[in-house]
């Protein structure tokens, strides 16, 4: 039988943090940037110009039809001679958070761009036709009015996105970079208490994911009753 | 002031406008009317460019809309048009939906552009309601708010699509009322609408469609008394017995 020993915990809570502090980074600048990248790729997705619309499919159709953790081994393995050559860097320099953070968001703008394309869709086509007919240009009609209305609709499902995005973070291991898991992962290969390392890190993923999804329902009833 | 001249449209093959060509002169009031799939609706949004079409000419003020040249938005900056769904902002309190083209489109002055709204929300007589959001009105407040809001900008003239069509029927005529009034001081204007009671008090003529074609085009006068053709007679006589 198994004995579990959790002693290894509180000592490595410390290292622990700074990884967890790595993962809600990657997290939030990956939503930011991917929210503001996906919202200009779903525009050019719903554009009538051409080339426009077949990049953007293209970009999201890519992205969505490729394991994440391929992507974030392209951009560990790639990005870094990229940015070294481009900047003049020293070679070996560590830009394993720089290439992740770079992975994460292109990979979820083509999620985020799928979300906000239904939101602009959400919202009625005399809407726009309004705002053409009082003189308004493109620009104007969809910074002013659209899109506004656009999020209102979508931020539960952004958030939720959000919580599928930090989980997603745990992926990052790949390039031994210490994110919350990867931090887990070492103190408990380290200690030889991987199992019980695993099973903490299960939990405070699902108590911080379970309580920020119920956050989102509750959001979700007072702004959308029914 | 507008002129519509041999104007034909296409979707995909599908001929939605044939050949349609009339003119409203300033000051007048054109109502056109035919049965749902006729075409009434396109032409008007023809008329603004809110809908493309493939020939033929139509110019408001002298100024050519299917011109790739044209400054569309300019010229629709002064062309009122009011929605059969109202389209009011819903995410704007009302006194916003006033202001805000005539802020972001015309470069007015946030309280002038407030000032001029609400006066013009006073003329609907809903100036009680300005710091409401489009959601607490009903179907008609919401349609005299959005007629306020295309008097905003100073139109030289509105386009009207089935103003009423989408209201219950209490409500039709308060939004008629404003409608009339307007009328009367003379604004010109062109309304696709089903509502003969208001052609027959303030049209100068009637222009009745069929098949995207403009069938009638009559002084109100012999319109109702006397249409030339047998489906503008069959139209007549279903929308008059109700």
């Amino acid at each position: 039988m198994y004995e579990f020993d959790w002693s290894s915990i509180p000592g490595s809570l410390p290292f622990l943090w700074d990884g967890m502090k790595i993962s809600l980074e990657i997290t939030l600048q990956a939503i930011v940037v991917g929210i503001v990248w996906g919202t200009l790729l779903a525009m050019m997705r719903l554009s009538s110009i051409k080339p426009l619309s077949l990049f953007a499919a293209g970009y999201v159709n890519l992205f969505r039809a490729v394991p994440l953790v391929m992507v974030l081994l392209w951009f560990f393995l790639i990005v870094p001679r990229f940015i070294e050559q481009l900047f003049g860097l020293p070679t070996g320099t560590d830009l394993r958070l720089t290439s992740a953070m770079i992975g994460f968001a292109l990979f979820e703008s083509a999620y985020y761009s799928e979300i906000i394309r239904a939101g602009i869709q959400s919202v009625p086509k005399g809407q726009m036709a309004a705002c053409q007919a009082l003189g308004m240009t493109y620009g104007q009609s969809m910074r002013l009015v659209i899109l506004p209305q656009a999020f209102r609709n979508m931020v539960p499902l952004l958030l939720t996105q959000g919580i599928i995005l930090f989980q997603d973070t745990s992926l990052v291991y790949v390039s031994a970079l210490a994110d919350f898991f990867g931090a887990a992962y070492k103190v408990g290969d380290r200690d030889g208490r991987l199992v019980e390392m695993l099973l903490f890190a299960g939990a405070v993923y699902f108590v911080i994911c379970f309580a920020a999804s119920q956050l989102v329902k509750r959001l979700q009833k007072k702004y959308h009753p029914a | 002031m507008i002129k519509i001249d041999n104007v034909s449209k296409y979707y995909g093959d599908f001929n939605v406008l044939k050949e349609c060509s009339t003119t409203v002169e300033k000051g007048e009031v054109i109502v056109v009317c035919g049965p749902s799939g006729s075409g009434k609706s396109t032409l008007i949004k023809c008329v603004n460019g809110l809908e493309p079409f493939q020939a033929g000419e139509i110019t408001v003020n002298g100024i050519s809309v299917g011109d790739p040249k044209t400054n569309l938005s300019k010229l629709r900056a002064h062309v009122g048009m009011v929605f059969q769904n109202f389209e009011l902002f819903p995410h704007m309190s009302i006194t916003q939906n006033l202001a805000i083209a005539q802020v972001k489109v015309l470069g007015r002055k946030q309280e002038e552009a407030v000032e001029k709204g609400l006066k013009l929300l006073d003329r609907v007589g809903l100036k009680a309601h300005a710091h409401k959001f489009p959601g607490q009105l009903s179907g008609g407040q919401q349609q005299r708010v959005a007629i306020a809001r295309a008097l905003a900008m100073d139109p030289i003239c509105m386009l009207f699509d089935e103003p009423t069509s989408a209201l219950d029927p209490e409500m039709v005529n308060e939004v008629l009322d404003v409608m009339t009034e307007l009328a009367q001081e003379g604004m010109t204007m062109m309304c696709v609408t089903h509502e003969m009671g208001f052609a027959r008090r303030v049209a100068n003529r009637v222009i009745f469609m069929d098949h995207g074609r403009i069938v009638e085009d009559d002084e109100k006068e012999a319109f109702f008394a006397n249409p030339r053709s047998e489906r503008a007679q069959q139209f007549l006589a279903k929308i008059l017995h109700h």
